[in-house]
């Protein structure tokens, strides 16, 4: 298991060093890196003394290796319009993305598994139907137009809920959360429902697959044959067996969450890394969005990581076949 | 030789198809957008970028309004006093030939890559399907929207996006198709009656992993449409001057708000119905080459 | 006199296809008394299998018992609801599957897999059924079963969780176990340990057995009656000495010729000529008519089910007499 562990985490820090080679040449090779880093507004002298004072006057491959460095040490540029440190800022921003995060995952889970095994427990059921219905448009709408459906109905029509802002916080370990109050409650729920609607219908078609196809394996029908009662073979039987594959995908999926929020972030006004990286591109402050793609590249090498260890972890047969490799 | 009349693989394809009726319903949806993007100026009662047609003293006119010189506007106007209907179906057209575009030049790339990656084994293999799968590995909307950041906005920048976004899709496919037929027996033979390479690949290997890039690009002009939307209304996609219809949303958006729905409305309702349409039409045409596939 | 643990009655089973009604099982008939082992042989697709889980109440759609009685204890389960049907098994009632490997599930601990078992029908602590898990894993000749139990099922070989099925099956004391084909998908060593064992633990208890094989090997050694399917119906039924030694049933004198012997050493194995018939085309008269040795003009009506004495039941027209014919089987 140690030894997976090693191999696997020596791996992620391969894909990191190779993303963070495309990200530096790729400002190479797209642009001038002066354009990208320096703020065109300043004057020519001020330029030149940040050209130097940021090693931009010096060979390539020093500059490499201090790009590498300042990743290594976090230091990934300094924002022009905010005037604090790139990373500083994404970072007091993260905490309201994982939020959002964290809860369109659960809402995926708590809704998708269930109507994904009802759908694949009693497939011809007129229930089911309307489910598998609801979720190939799921699929098929993008995702900022059903927030702005969602706004329109919930924040204009009918007025029960806030269009956007993350209302009142409270902090939860010196961190500000909007789920603790009933007013930031009610500023979550619209923004977690669209970012989890794309995978409710996701989690929806895995589960009722895994359903259907588990629902027919000797083990089932050996459970019935024990006399165990239906509640305990579905909810125990069926559903452990279904959800490796959810777990996994899931898991895989939560590097999209944190993407698509960018959206749902700008439709909703949620003051997360999203919102943060869109007003970056609209205000050309470009540390913060090369820092943002560093995080990102970091964010999924670390995703993927722990979603093989979890997966590891459920199924005991990858981990017997780890432990022997 | 044999009496027995040999059906044609299309046909028995379309004979397949047709069984299922919400597939037809949605593959004359898909013709039927077709084709209102194609004839869009011969359709569109108004040409909604002509500044001289539009009405400024229109805008804003909610859905069934008449205009200040007797133009009816179905869908209402935007702020501008441009007709929506017509400037969803300009919109249409620019999402429809910007994402046929990128997935047909994606299309392009991953097949030469992933032939190439097939044909060649080795070190060419590894580094093309390490490239495969890092790009695979990071959500598409994301990439896209990082490099247009550096960019810059304009449609062939969009189609740029797209098409890094989606080659691997491609070459990931082709390459696992092309390695069975190239293990294949006749595959051996016309190498050793030494055959061009290419003659090879592009005669005999290439048709036969058209079904399943056929099913993927199905899938992802749907997924083109909706990135494109999606960058478009973040504000990083196509310009102002060419709106698609993700533009459409987001400019709507500052009004719906004040209750303007229909600007948002409309062109959405349209983008559903498209993508919806591709998607069942995809879903059917994947179950139908499957297990041909397989056998 | 005793009564039956288990007594069918004319059980019809069909399968409602596309292409019609598949009549599965038809009209079978037997009694199992308390402590009594029954076979039921025949080759796949002569209904053995489905009879099972016709008493188990536990068919695959579009599987249905048509018509007939399942009693239990003099219960009918057919006429039970779900509830009363789901305390009954596992409990009254269990069922040992083919294949070990695909029985119990990949992902749960062997003893989450027993005590769920007993919590479903004993109102006992958690400890108390680990225990008797235990105990139930120690009599079925499973060394160390306190770390056994905390295994997952892929960590053991077939043998084993087989072993660990039948101290399922055994763990509640039931009246029946119906065992389908538990020793085909293992190794012949392992299959005769599992034979002994079943003997062994059987013994001391008094609890029916129906053990079904397409092996009639196993059955002489195990059971103490026998019933040979074919094409859904019993066609022979006897103490299993006497229907071994004297089959009346040409079906039953085929299948005892096909098995390899010293005594036909270097000689070409006999075998019953052509395939099982298809269910769904079975036309009139008797179904084993066209590999039949002995069929004549009166096969085109099927036969009726008669008794010939000591018990035995035969449903042929021309049976085998005893003493008078010995070629019926030759080619």
């Amino acid at each position: 298991m140690l030894a997976y562990l090693i191999r696997r985490f020596g791996q992620s820090l391969l894909v990191m060093a190779v993303m963070a080679t495309i990200v530096f040449f790729g400002l190479y090779m797209v642009g001038n890196p002066v354009d990208l880093l320096i703020n065109p507004e300043d004057d020519l002298a001020a330029q030149e003394a940040a050209i130097r004072r940021l090693g931009l006057d010096q060979p390539i491959y020093i500059q490499f290796l201090q790009f590498l460095k300042g990743i290594a040490t976090g230091n990934l540029g300094v924002s022009f319009v905010h005037n604090t440190p790139a990373l500083e800022l994404i970072l007091s921003r993260l905490p309201a993305t994982l939020e959002l995060a964290f809860f369109a995952m659960l809402l995926a889970i708590l809704l998708g598994i269930p109507l994904g095994m009802i759908a694949g427990l009693y497939p011809s059921s007129p229930g089911s139907r309307v489910i598998m219905g609801g979720s190939i448009i799921g699929f098929s709408t993008p995702n900022f137009w059903q927030g702005l459906m969602l706004i329109m109905l919930f924040a204009v029509f009918w007025r029960v809920l806030p269009s956007g802002g993350r209302g009142q916080t409270t902090d939860l370990f010196g961190i500000p959360v909007s789920f603790l109050t009933l007013d930031g409650l009610k500023h979550l729920i619209l923004p977690a429902l669209n970012l989890a609607i794309f995978k409710i219908a996701l989690v929806i078609r895995l589960s009722r697959a895994g359903t259907s196809e588990v629902s027919l394996q000797d083990y089932v029908k050996y459970a019935r044959a024990r006399g165990l009662s239906e509640k305990r073979i579905v909810g125990v039987h069926i559903l452990k067996n279904i959800l490796i594959p959810v777990v996994t995908v899931l898991g895989l999926e939560l590097g999209n969450v944190i993407a698509f929020a960018v959206v749902t972030e700008t439709v909703f006004a949620w003051p997360g890394i999203g919102k943060l990286l869109i007003d970056s591109i609209g205000l050309l402050d470009r540390p913060v969005v090369v820092a943002y793609m560093m995080l990102t590249v970091f964010m999924f090498v670390m995703i993927n990581f722990f979603v093989d260890m979890a997966y590891s972890m459920l199924d005991p047969r990858i981990r017997i076949k780890a432990g022997k490799s | 030789m044999s009496a027995i009349p040999v059906e044609s693989p299309f046909r028995r394809f379309v004979e397949d198809f047709v069984r299922s009726p919400t597939a037809v319903i949605a593959a004359i949806g898909v013709l039927g957008i077709a084709c209102v993007a194609i004839f869009a100026a011969q359709i569109a009662p108004q040409n909604p970028y002509d500044l001289a047609e539009i009405n400024i003293m229109d805008g804003s006119l909610p859905p069934g309004s008449v205009g200040f010189d007797g133009f009816h506007y179905w869908l209402g106007t935007d702020e501008q006093g441009r007709d929506m209907l017509s400037a969803m179906i300009y919109g249409l057209r620019i999402s429809l030939s910007v994402s046929l575009i990128a997935v047909g030049s994606a299309v392009a790339i991953g097949m030469s890559l992933g032939m190439l990656a097939a044909w060649s084994g080795g070190r060419v293999e590894a580094f093309i399907m390490r490239a495969v799968d890092i790009q695979l590995s990071f959500p598409a909307l994301l990439v896209a929207l990082l490099l247009l950041a550096i960019l810059g906005k304009g449609i062939d920048k969009v189609i740029i996006a797209l098409v890094l976004v989606q080659w691997a899709y491609f070459a990931r496919t082709v390459r696992g198709a092309a390695l069975v037929e190239i293990r294949k027996d006749y595959v051996m033979a016309a190498r050793c009656l030494a055959l061009q390479p290419m003659r090879i690949l592009f005669g005999h290997v290439l048709p036969n992993c058209l079904p399943p890039v056929i099913v993927i690009a199905t899938v992802q002009v749907a997924n083109a449409i909706a990135i494109e939307a999606s960058l478009s209304f973040l504000g990083v996609g196509v310009p102002i001057t060419e709106p698609s219809l993700g533009l459409l949303i987001s400019n709507g958006f500052g009004y719906l708000l004040s209750g303007r729905y229909w600007i948002s409305f409309y062109p959405g309702v349209v983008l559903l119905v498209t993508l919806v349409c591709i998607n069942v039409v995809g879903d059917h045409v994947r179950d139908i080459l499957n297990p041909r596939m397989q056998k | 006199m005793t009564a039956p643990v288990l007594s069918v009655r004319d059980l019809v089973t069909e399968f409602d296809t596309r292409a019609g009604a598949l009549r599965a099982v038809n009209n079978v008939c037997f009694d199992v008394m308390p402590g009594e082992v029954l076979g039921i042989v025949g080759e796949s697709g002569s209904g053995k299998t489905i009879t099972g889980f016709s008493i188990m109440q536990l068919l695959d759609k579009p599987g249905k018992v048509k018509s007939g009685e399942i009693l239990l204890n003099g219960k009918d389960l057919g006429r039970l609801g779900d509830t009363e049907l789901r305390q009954l098994r596992g409990d009254r009632i269990a069922m040992i599957f083919q294949d070990p490997m695909m029985t119990l599930n990949p992902v749960l601990r062997i003893d989450t897999q027993m005590i769920e078992t007993i919590l479903a029908h004993r109102k006992v602590s958690h400890a108390e059924a680990r225990q008797l898990a235990e105990d139930a894993l120690a009599q079925v000749g499973i060394p160390s079963p306190a770390e056994r139990l905390k295994t997952y099922p892929h960590e053991m070989s077939g043998g084993m969780r087989q072993r660990v099925v039948i101290a399922i099956a055994l763990m509640l004391e039931p009246d029946l176990i119906i065992a389908d084909e538990p020793t085909t998908a293992l190794d012949v060593t392992i299959q005769s340990q599992i034979l002994f064992e079943m003997q062994r633990l059987l013994s001391n208890r008094n609890m029916g057995l129906i053990w079904i094989t397409h092996d009639l090997t196993v059955v002489a050694g195990l059971a103490h009656k026998v019933a040979v399917m074919y094409a859904g119906r019993i066609v022979e039924f006897g103490p299993v000495s006497d229907l071994l030694d004297r089959p009346a049933h040409p079906y039953t004198r085929g299948l005892i010729d096909s098995i390899p012997s010293n005594a036909s050493h270097g000689k070409r194995l006999t075998q019953i000529p052509g395939m099982t018939p298809n269910l769904l085309n079975l036309g009139k008269g008797c179904p084993f008519r066209p590999r039949c040795p002995r069929a004549s003009d009166i096969c085109a009506s099927d036969p009726e089910t008669s008794s010939t004495g000591d018990g035995r039941t035969v449903r042929c027209h021309n049976p085998i007499e005893e003493g008078l014919d010995d070629t019926a089987s030759a080619t």
